[in-house]
């Protein structure tokens, strides 16, 4: 099996998928050519031409508007946001017509359009190339949205993605695009949507966590292992619809709660983790859940290793709800 | 670009040499006024039913019904509409039935559109996409639904339509600019009825004319008289050609908004009677109505006759549709996702449980 990166798996999943469906279309800003500025898009201009690898205006309200369009048709658009930072500019078109157009045509047209690109921080880019806006889309009615950590969910996430008929927002944590390799399977696979990974099991403590973070949680946690506190670490996946089930099992088996994610923490997706295991299992809480987040404050450009979640913060949590 | 194409004048006098261009039958001619009548006689009512607390909202077409039904007669069926939310002559050019109209507005357990939102004109049966309320959103999908069919080679047209207050917001540039740059088959129909709800055209543009912005795009930017039926048709029967042929039109389609900007507007606090009154004398469907008597193709006992009987119609489909109950609540939940997700599942559970206990009782 090949190892391949997280950018070379998304890589992977897309060709396949042309090669096999010619409903696919990719488009967006230097995804043809250029190959995308992280290269997610290489080759597949010389592979499937212009007509499906479209180098579009710098445009982000036409690029995502144009791929509903797309989809109304009965293509199958990927449109990538070069960041998700710039994807504000079209943000009305994923919140007004890609996330809405079921609901207010009462099911009679849909809009399954895929918008991927790079999200989060970790590689200096300052406050216009590294933010985590993810809770501004799960909190949209009508999208669905995932953040892989690793190469082999990220390949079968998208695939699973082509393979349904609602509108995605596909995160892909940069700063691991490189990083994080592993064995990924040929062919066609799908990562269920909506369903989360006991990347790590344990008794004492469960940390919640998605995208980048993933792997610094994996880091604390082994470190706490070493004062024999034992983490279970679960990674979301999918942040809308979330795994609440796997949520509820974990907590119920170790009582303490840490969450952690990249994203401002006032009101960012651990809020609403937090709110429901409150709802749904506080008798079963020994300690309150504690969250290690982003700032509140714009992305900074200096200073980023203290502005994201550290391990050396994520271990101390885990250790404060373990001794509670 | 600053001309203006009209074919028939304010007064119903044509311009016989544009008139001899175009190849209508007295049957067409007839039906095409007809569809403007339904239209201006339905929006009447739609305005009253929401006056009686029956409808939530709706945004009137008095006075702009020769652009959308012209526009339909010049398309073809294979053809696609992007409307915004005052094109109620979208629907009845397209055949749609008033009894479907009414369900729609009334939001009742036959509203085809569930009573997820109000207003919107759209269907998979009539080709229409329902449109996004916030002005302007809806022309990039248009644009895409374009650039698909033309991936696809089919052989199609997509009439978007929008107001003059949409040519201010971003979305209409970066839908026309991406137009003119893959050359899709697309004609963008901008029904300039002077108003943003109180914001006068001078408030929208310094541009001369919506027509030349079109210049800046690479497209092609036609200006016509959106009160006379005939240059509608004329003018989108040649844009049509145009767009198919890799030159998409921006047409800016000069007309009036007689009424309000919707039900819970009103326009005496920004603009005068007078001025209402002075453009009423140019509306589309007199000058029609003048043109067809004059050229012996319509009575005046007929044109009587023809308004009875739809008043009568659209009366006796009033009180049928009243008479349809409610939603049920679940509808709220339906068609958010192609699948309830879980937590949607377990909100629905909590509301119908209420809703039952609350019609039982």
């Amino acid at each position: 099996m090949p190892v391949l990166t997280l950018a070379a798996a998304i890589n992977n999943a897309l060709r396949e998928q042309m090669r096999k469906d010619e409903r696919i279309v990719v488009l967006g800003e230097d995804v043809g050519k250029r190959g995308g500025v992280f290269l997610v898009t290489e080759g597949l201009l010389e592979e499937f031409g212009p007509e499906r690898v479209i180098d579009t205006p710098l445009s982000e309200a036409a690029i995502f508007g144009v791929a509903a369009g797309m989809a109304i048709y009965g293509l199958k658009p990927i449109a990538e946001v070069q960041f998700f930072d710039f994807a504000f500019g079209g943000f009305d078109q994923i919140v007004s017509q890609i996330a809405k157009l079921r609901y207010r045509s009462g099911g009679q047209f849909k809009a399954p359009v895929i918008i991927r690109g790079p999200v989060a921080g970790g590689i200096r880019g300052g406050m216009f190339h590294s933010q985590s806006p993810e809770a501004y889309y799960v909190h949209t009615a009508g999208l669905k949205v995932i953040v892989p950590a690793f190469p082999y969910d990220a390949k079968g996430l998208l695939i699973a993605a082509l393979k349904q008929d609602d509108p995605v927002i596909f995160m892909e944590p940069k700063s691991i695009y490189r990083t994080v390799k592993q064995e990924v399977p040929e062919g066609e696979y799908i990562v269920p949507i909506g369903k989360a990974n006991v990347i790590r099991q344990g008794n004492d403590v469960t940390v919640i966590t998605y995208g980048a973070m993933v792997h610094r949680v994996l880091e604390a946690a082994e470190e706490a292992s070493k004062e024999k506190i034992s983490v279970e670490v679960i990674d979301l996946r999918t942040l809308m619809p979330y795994d609440i089930d796997t949520i509820l099992s974990s907590i119920k088996k170790t009582g303490r709660v840490v969450i952690v994610h990249e994203a401002p923490k006032t009101l960012g997706f651990g809020a609403e983790i937090a709110a429901s295991i409150a709802e749904r299992a506080l008798l079963y809480l020994e300690a309150p859940i504690i969250r290690v987040c982003g700032q509140d404050t714009p992305f900074p450009l200096a200073n980023e290793h203290y502005y994201l979640p550290t391990v050396k913060r994520i271990k101390k949590a885990i250790t404060k709800v373990a001794t509670f | 670009m600053s001309e203006l194409y009209q074919i028939i004048n304010e007064e119903g006098v044509e311009n016989k040499q544009l008139l001899s261009k175009i190849n209508l039958s007295n049957d067409k001619l007839l039906e095409m006024y007809k569809h403007m009548l339904i239209t201006r006689i339905l929006d009447g009512w739609l305005m009253k039913l929401q006056r009686m607390g029956k409808a939530a909202i709706h945004a009137p077409n008095e006075g702009q019904e020769a652009i959308a039904v012209g526009v339909v007669h010049a398309s073809e069926k294979e053809d696609w509409f992007f409307p915004t939310y005052r094109d109620l002559g979208l629907l009845i050019a397209k055949g749609a039935p008033i009894r479907e109209i009414l369900n729609r507005w009334l939001a009742n357990a036959q509203d085809p559109l569930k009573g997820h939102e109000f207003a919107i004109y759209g269907g998979r049966k009539y080709n229409m996409v329902p449109t996004t309320t916030p002005v302007s959103v809806h022309l990039a999908a248009a644009t895409g639904f374009a650039h698909a069919a033309k991936i696809k080679k089919d052989k199609l047209v997509v009439f978007a339509f929008l107001g003059d207050g949409a040519t201010s917001k971003g979305d209409f540039h970066e839908s026309l600019n991406w137009a003119g740059v893959f050359k899709l088959p697309i004609v963008y129909v901008c029904q300039n009825n002077q108003y943003a709800i109180s914001m006068p055209f001078r408030r929208q543009t310094a541009s001369e004319t919506i027509a030349i912005k079109a210049v800046a795009y690479g497209i092609r930017g036609m200006r016509i008289d959106g009160n006379d039926i005939l240059a509608v048709y004329s003018a989108i029967k040649e844009a049509r050609e145009s767009a198919l042929n890799g030159m998409p039109v921006l047409v800016e389609c000069l007309t009036y908004r007689l009424g309000p900007h919707t039900t819970a507007d009103d326009p005496t606090r920004y603009r005068s009677q007078e001025e209402v009154e002075e453009m009423r004398k140019k509306e589309p469907l007199k000058r029609f109505r003048t043109f067809l008597i004059s050229k012996g193709i319509l009575t005046e006992k007929e044109d009587e006759q023809m308004r009875k009987d739809i008043e009568r119609e659209i009366e006796e489909e009033v009180k049928i549709a009243i008479t349809i109950p409610p939603l049920h609540v679940q509808a709220i939940f339906e068609d958010v996702y192609s699948e309830l997700p879980w937590h949607l599942k377990e909100q629905m559970e909590e509301i119908v449980k209420e809703y039952e206990e609350d019609h039982l009782s």
